[in-house]
């Protein structure tokens, strides 16, 4: 279990490191920052909010909405899970968490926090995806996979090497 | 909404659904019963109660067409334990032991209107939707299985092992109890249980789907009509599950 | 503080006591986390038996944790000297207890990392949730009314706080009893005897328990029980024995009384085969006879013990019969047919405890031990009879 005041000062960082994230999408990205980078995958170019909101609110969107459609039976709303998997998925894996390279895994992995989501949900969308993703198309992805979403972007290594400093814990149940 | 915009809807989905389905359809099953559309974003309303009519008289001794349909649609397969595999719903072969009289039919959830599984359930994640349908919500079950005690049907069951490969529609996993949902997420889209489905179908026609409030609906129509029980009617707990010929 | 019972040449074994129960509560937990990663699996329980062993361990604990504080209500609300002597013990005995065996209901959950929501979403139409309550408030009464036993400005409060928690431990017993009375469709739940039932069982198995947590304690410290302390205990356990053997008869006849129950009476005392068996032997003749027997022609306190020991295996045998046999039978669902189906409709349920279920529920009772002997090592619990001669 991790302290409530440790926790705040763990998502203080997370917030940070995401946003450096956000403001780093821009750079170039080179061949040393694999790790812990995190690449965006989607479909559309337009999240159904604003992408630096989603990065922190998107568990309470989703919480809203599975209260909606599962207590009131409210179906078809943008902010579903299916929704968010459909234009998430990565087209490699056909899933957002099946791999740290999924859409989910690649920040919930480096934060270590938890997923329950697919402990019950799929992972994965409805109908597979591979060969129609508007982006990514199958033949593209083993080489150059980083500089194919304009979303994607890299932690600067100093970053990196504070976040590693940080003992974030394992299981944040 | 007017009257004229919900009917044009209403023939619109009605058209819709017979171009796609009606080859499948049994006679008998009207298309009006299913014709209920309800827009994005709009709740499941309490106008509405779900139900099912069985006619044990029509469903065949050694007939899995509901199960098999049934598991198809909502991923529950056999895990090769069937002790602890769910079981969403189940043929039952009867035997009258004065008579002698077997007979058959498929036992689920039996969406009581006064459901013991929801008044036990310590989170109050066994719940019953406005439109009658019963459903755990996996977000908050804790795995107690108060409501498997609790459930006079033995309709629920508790998930022993990690699943994968779950339909994107019917999320189910491990440490959580689950039943029939009447296909909930098929209702949702105007669609018939996978069960009733596969049993027209298979020209059976041993189910009938339908709104139980609306007096002009094909299932209350026959309740109307027919002798029909509850199965435990000594319990009182008004299912929207009804037998014919039991 | 008195520690000076506790001598430095029993440190020693104390330590290696702790010891021992500790790697108990540590199998248990090791049992707790191999079942919450495989999944229910691994253990012995069903789709059909869905309370198992874990289920019944807990349910001794935590009913006995509310009989062991009758110690204390006879001795705060009827102003018994022998017994406000014990009052300290049995209150911290109720406290371990109760703490034992919600640890095992809670690991036992399929999601026991939902502790939070369990404290959090309630439902309060349903027994469990208010079975939270009442547990949560027993802790506390009990915790205070401690207090006021071991803090000379609070004395005064003693009494009242005493009244309480008999008032709650009462309850919560009932509370107890109602998880099962409301489950209707089954035929060995759903009777109005059940909450009566438990408290009578409360107090047998509550006093055994206390029985030879007590032995246990003066042998440590070389003192020797008073006899007619000693008479008079045995007594009052002896009551409760057969008080339990009572209710017990008394649901059996009710149940036979009622024709669509008859099937049922007939499994559980005639042909049930295991449960049968458990029931005869375990819970009537281990449980309730045979330590009449010994109780009414006991001299020394060792008979006691082993009296008291058989009380709790029976207890045991009891719940299981109660629990696992209540389950085994199938649920009716067509009067007058013949029933059978892929789902076990219409046959006896088999269920054969796993390892695993065994290791958590003595975890529970070790956790309930270890919280004993470490309080009862730092704070002093050790009944004091002197000035108040038993003769009184
Ligand atoms: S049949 Fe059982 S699970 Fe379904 S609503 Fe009734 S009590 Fe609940
Ligand atoms: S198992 Fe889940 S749904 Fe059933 S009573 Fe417990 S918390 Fe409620």
């Amino acid at each position: 279990m991790i302290n409530p005041a440790k926790r705040r000062s763990v998502l203080g960082w997370l917030a940070a490191s995401l946003l450096a994230l956000l403001l780093a999408g821009a750079m170039p990205a080179t061949a040393q920052d694999g790790q812990g980078g995190h690449k965006l995958i989607a479909k559309g170019d337009k999240c159904v909010r604003d992408v630096d909101f989603m990065r922190r609110n998107h568990m309470n969107i989703l919480k809203h909405q599975r209260v909606e459609t599962m207590r009131k039976g409210v179906r078809g709303s943008q902010d579903s899970l299916k929704n968010c998997i459909e234009c998430h998925v990565n087209p490699a894996t056909n899933s957002v968490a099946s791999s740290k390279e999924d859409f989910c895994m690649g920040c919930h992995s480096y934060a270590a926090v938890k997923v329950d989501c697919f402990e019950c949900h799929s992972s994965k969308p409805k109908a597979s995806i591979v060969g129609t993703h508007p982006i990514i198309a199958p033949g593209q992805q083993s080489e150059g996979k980083d500089k194919q979403s304009g979303l994607s972007g890299k932690i600067p290594r100093q970053m990196q090497a504070k976040l590693a400093s940080l003992n974030m814990g394992e299981g944040v149940k | 909404m007017s009257n004229d915009v919900d009917n044009s809807r209403r023939k619109f989905i009605a058209a819709g659904v017979a171009g796609t389905a009606g080859l499948v359809l049994a006679p008998g099953v009207t298309l009006l019963d299913m014709a209920h559309a309800r827009p994005a974003g709009e709740a499941a309303s309490s106008a509405k109660r779900w139900g099912l009519l069985i006619d044990s008289t029509k469903c065949a001794t050694g007939c899995n067409d509901c199960v098999t349909a049934c598991g198809k649609e909502n991923g529950v397969a056999s895990t090769g334990h069937p002790e602890t595999d769910p079981q969403w719903i189940r043929k039952i072969e009867l035997k009258e032991i004065k008579s002698g009289r077997s007979h058959s039919l498929p036992m689920m959830c039996q969406h009581c209107a006064e459901p013991p599984c929801v008044d036990v359930c310590p989170t109050g994640a066994s719940f019953k939707r406005a439109d009658g349908i019963v459903l755990v919500d996996r977000h908050i079950c804790i795995g107690c299985r108060y409501c498997m005690m609790a459930c006079p049907y033995k309709a629920r069951s508790f998930v022993h092992e990690e699943h994968e490969d779950q339909n994107p529609d019917v999320p189910r996993g491990k440490g959580c109890v689950e039943a029939c949902t009447l296909c909930v997420h098929r209702i949702d889209k105007d669609q018939q249980p996978a069960c009733v489905e596969a049993c027209s179908a298979g020209n059976h026609g041993a189910m009938l789907f339908g709104d139980l409030n609306d007096s002009n609906s094909e299932i209350s129509k026959r309740i109307a009509t027919f002798a029909t029980t509850q199965v435990r009617p000594d319990l009182a707990l008004n299912t929207g599950v009804r037998y014919q010929g039991i | 503080m008195n520690n000076d019972v506790f001598r430095k040449n029993k440190d020693a074994a104390f330590y290696f006591l702790l010891g021992a129960i500790g790697l108990v509560a540590l199998a248990g937990l090791g049992a707790a986390f191999y079942m919450e990663h495989y999944g229910h699996v691994v253990t012995g329980m069903t789709n059909q038996i869905v309370w198992g062993l874990p289920h019944v361990f807990a349910l001794f604990l935590i009913v006995a944790a509310s009989g062991v504080l009758n110690m204390a209500s006879i001795g705060s609300v009827f102003g018994k000297p022998v017994y406000k002597a014990r009052a300290a013990l049995s209150g911290l005995l109720a406290i371990a207890m109760l703490a034992g065996g919600l640890m095992v209901l809670m690991l036992d959950l399929g999601r026991s990392d939902r502790l939070i929501i369990a404290m959090t979403y309630l439902n309060l139409k349903s027994v469990f949730a208010l079975n939270v309550f009442l547990y949560t408030i027993f802790f506390s009464v009990v915790v205070l009314y401690l207090w006021t036993m071991m803090d000379r400005k609070m004395h005064g409060y003693s009494r009242y706080v005493g009244f309480a928690a008999f008032i709650w431990r009462l309850l919560l017993t009932t509370g107890t009893g109602a998880i099962f009375g409301f489950l209707v469709a089954r035929q060995a739940y759903g009777s109005a005897l059940l909450p009566p039932m438990f408290i009578i069982m409360s107090f047998s198995f509550g006093l055994a328990v206390f029985m030879i947590v007590q032995a246990v304690m003066y042998r440590w410290n070389d003192r020797v029980l008073d006899e007619e302390i000693l008479r008079r205990l045995k007594n009052l356990l002896a009551v409760f024995v057969a008080a339990v053997l009572y209710f017990t008869a008394v649901y059996h006849m009710t149940n036979l009384y009622f024709a669509k129950q008859t099937d049922f009476e007939r499994f559980i005392l005639l042909d049930g085969g295991i449960y049968t068996t458990l029931f005869w032997v375990g819970q009537v003749l281990i449980g309730s006879v045979l330590p009449l027997f010994l109780l009414f022609t006991a001299k020394k306190s060792s008979t006691v013990v082993v009296a008291s020991l058989l009380v709790i295996l029976g207890g045991f045998f009891q719940l299981y019969v109660f629990l696992i046999g209540g389950q085994a039978f199938p649920l009716n669902l067509f009067p007058g047919m013949e029933q059978s189906s892929s789902f076990f409709d219409g046959v006896i349920h088999s269920y054969s405890p796993s390892l695993p279920e065994f290791l958590l529920g003595m975890g529970g009772i070790a956790v309930a031990a270890l919280i004993t002997a470490i309080v009862a090592k730092v704070l002093n619990f050790m009944p004091d009879d002197t000035p108040h001669p038993a003769s009184h």
